[in-house]
């Protein structure tokens, strides 16, 4: 290997794809965007619709009830909801989301309350739909305190105490730190958006470095350059390699900038990354969430092999094509290999084995979820790592041999 | 023309090239091809499209393996020694494109490097090539924005940066105007005046007639004649090129010179 030449062809492809658009778009603009995006606008977006949806009084039917004007009235003065009269088409109603929830009272619902006799109350909800639940979870709030306040009153009447229906309260304490929280909730979406933005990032150097040359006839011209064909595949890999290092690199660091700015945004507590967490807040607030500032070094590290293993596949798949058009039908139904593992990796109860440990991409998003909620489980990452880098070898000998085969290098 | 000690430049053994195809089964685009093209000679391959004329000179140019035979170019094995082949060779085909988001500086320069050039030499090369071929105005233009003469003039400096012996062109005039197309004929007509051999293909009567010293009828990937214009009118009793070719390729196979 002539290390001058390689770097003569590097130096050249990287000056050639700096001036290139598209490439600037997806290696550089894109994976920039992207995480604070995610981060500010999405995160921001999910928790203000669930602070308006809890602060929205919603409108509810009552239904039937009429021999229960007590429980009529003091649902009609609750200040949790709003209390609209009832109509026949009420089921229309709350598909239409004009009514959010409706609570049907069987007859002599109240008289029976007196008497001890048990009866059923239905709510209606549409299930799925976040405001018509909150609703829903208003009624159920609202029948269980009347029936804690029967029972209490039924057990009084017999000169019992109310802890005889109450023998023991329960309660559930987290133990976890809080890096734990945030390492499942942002991260299993932190490694999964990394590798995607890898991928992207080496897709369109990839591309345009072989199928790209190829139709515009100038690999002919390269090919009859006294330099190796080894080193030509070393040069362009390496800016390949390039352009999916630069687009995790920037994703990483507007993340950082966008977390930092988050943190002083909501007014430091000293928690020194944090983040807008998901959607499912207990209050209107923004949830805060810490991720492991080492955990990220380590995705990092690890994310390296797979970056190697994305730009050798595409260079190779990318070669194969004659034109930048056939490169982008072989390459786009790559992106589902890609994320398919990853989403995988986000399933709930998808834990690190050691068989998965061997399955690329997948096994990255399972260690990453580790890493940044601090556990380091050392053996698994070599294995990964090694297996990987394995993997990223076979791809890179595989692109080599395809650029010595004049099948593929005159494709006509 | 001087034929001293005979310096053959380019030495073709029974070249063969042997391509599989999906529906036709193999085929031999280039069979049994031998040659010699001496220092300051133009050689001609002529041949109509399809002959075996772009895959011999690829060979020639270590693009593509032979199947069978070699060739010896500035004295190196095409087969063994590729890259000192291609270190000795200068190849310019219609087919052999610019970087369009590189400037014609950059890519003559981008050339020098890859066959070893200092930057010092590179310049120095660069400066004497544009102003032989008076490409000073764009020199520093990006190819993309480039005439296709100024394209041509590029390539060809391109070709000519490391100084190389020999020079393989493929249709070079492809696709040129008249003006473009002269401006190639006579830098070929330098090159012999500075010792070079060439091969030249081309399928137009007219360039071969007015540029090649020997001339080799390619058709159906073997060479059916060769020799001097004087030579092939002579055996074939005919004056007119085209005729004489005409004559050679619809002939039976067999009965080459």
């Amino acid at each position: 290997m002539n290390g001058r030449a390689i770097a003569t062809v590097y130096v050249k492809e990287l000056t050639d794809t700096l001036r290139d658009r598209r490439t600037i778009l997806s290696t550089l603009l894109i994976p920039t965007i992207v995480m604070p995006l995610l981060m500010f606008g999405a995160g921001r977006i999910a928790a203000g619709v669930v602070a308006r949806a809890r602060e929205e009084i919603p409108s509810i039917m009552v239904l039937g009830g009429e021999d229960s004007p007590g429980v009529r009235a003091s649902l009609g003065h609750s200040e949790h909801f709003h209390v609209i009269p009832p109509s026949p088409n009420w089921r229309r109603l709350i598909s239409d989301k004009k009514v959010r929830a409706a609570v049907e009272i069987p007859a002599g619902f109240e008289a029976g309350l007196g008497s001890g006799a048990s009866s059923a109350v239905s709510v209606y909800e549409y299930r799925g739909e976040l405001k018509s639940g909150l609703a829903a979870q208003q009624i159920v709030h609202f029948l269980d305190d009347l029936r804690d306040r029967t029972i209490a009153s039924r057990l009084e009447a017999r000169g019992l105490s109310a802890d005889l229906v109450k023998p023991f309260k329960t309660r559930t304490v987290n133990v976890a730190p809080p890096e734990k929280v945030g390492g499942n909730l942002i991260g299993g979406v932190i490694p999964y958006v990394i590798i995607l933005l890898c991928f992207t990032g080496a897709m369109y150097p990839a591309m345009d470095l072989t199928a790209g040359e190829k139709e515009r006839g100038t690999l002919e011209t390269l090919l009859c350059s006294p330099v190796g064909r080894a080193e030509l595949v070393a040069g362009k890999f390496l800016v390949v390699l390039t352009g999916s290092l630069t687009a995790m690199t920037c994703s990483l660091i507007s993340m950082g900038a966008s977390l930092f700015l988050g943190g002083m945004l909501a007014g430091g507590s000293g928690s020194m990354v944090r983040s807008a967490g998901m959607a499912g807040a207990p209050n209107a607030e923004l949830p805060f969430l810490t991720i492991d500032p080492l955990g990220l070094v380590g995705v990092v590290g690890m994310v390296l092999p797979v970056a190697v293993l994305f730009s050798a596949v595409l260079f190779t798949v990318a070669l194969f094509a004659k034109s930048y058009k056939e490169a982008q039908s072989y390459v786009a139904p790559l992106i589902f290999i890609v994320i398919m593992p990853a989403v995988a990796g986000l399933l709930p109860g998808v834990e690190l084995s050691g068989r998965l440990a061997l399955v690329p991409i997948l096994n990255l998003t399972l260690v990453c979820k580790e890493m940044l909620s601090g556990v380091w489980n050392w053996h698994y990452m070599a294995i990964i790592f090694v297996s990987t880098a394995v993997y990223a070898a076979a791809a890179l000998a595989l692109a080599v041999r395809m650029f010595n085969r004049e099948d593929v290098l005159f494709r006509s | 023309m001087t034929y001293e000690p005979a310096t053959a430049m380019i030495e073709a053994h029974g070249l063969v090239k042997q391509f599989s195809d999906r529906k036709r089964g193999p085929i031999r685009a280039v069979d049994d091809v031998s040659f010699k093209v001496e220092a300051g000679q133009v050689y001609g391959l002529l041949g109509a499209n399809g002959a075996g004329k772009t895959t011999t000179l690829r060979m020639l140019a270590t693009l593509l393996r032979p199947s069978a035979g070699t060739a010896l170019v500035a004295g190196h094995d095409i087969v063994r020694e590729p890259g000192l082949v291609r270190a000795s060779v200068g190849f310019l085909a219609a087919s052999t494109a610019l970087y369009g988001r590189l400037t014609a500086r950059e890519m003559i320069a981008y050339f020098g490097r890859l066959n070893g050039m200092e930057d010092s030499l590179i310049r120095a090369r660069t400066a004497s090539l544009a102003a032989e071929l008076d490409m000073g105005e764009f020199l520093d233009r990006r190819c993309d924005r480039l005439s296709t003469g100024m394209k041509q003039k590029t390539s060809i400096a391109r070709t000519l940066i490391h100084d190389p012996a020999v020079m393989i062109l493929d249709e070079p005039t492809l696709g040129l105007d008249v003006i473009a197309a002269r401006a190639v004929l006579s830098f070929v007509r330098d090159c012999r005046t500075r010792g070079k051999a060439v091969i030249y293909s081309t399928h137009v009567m007219a360039e071969v007639e007015k540029l090649c010293d020997v001339i080799g009828i390619i058709h159906g990937g073997r060479l059916r004649a060769h020799g001097s214009l004087a030579a092939l009118r002579a055996e074939y009793r005919e004056t007119d090129l085209e005729e004489i070719f005409v004559g050679i390729v619809s002939r039976p196979e067999g009965v080459a010179s």
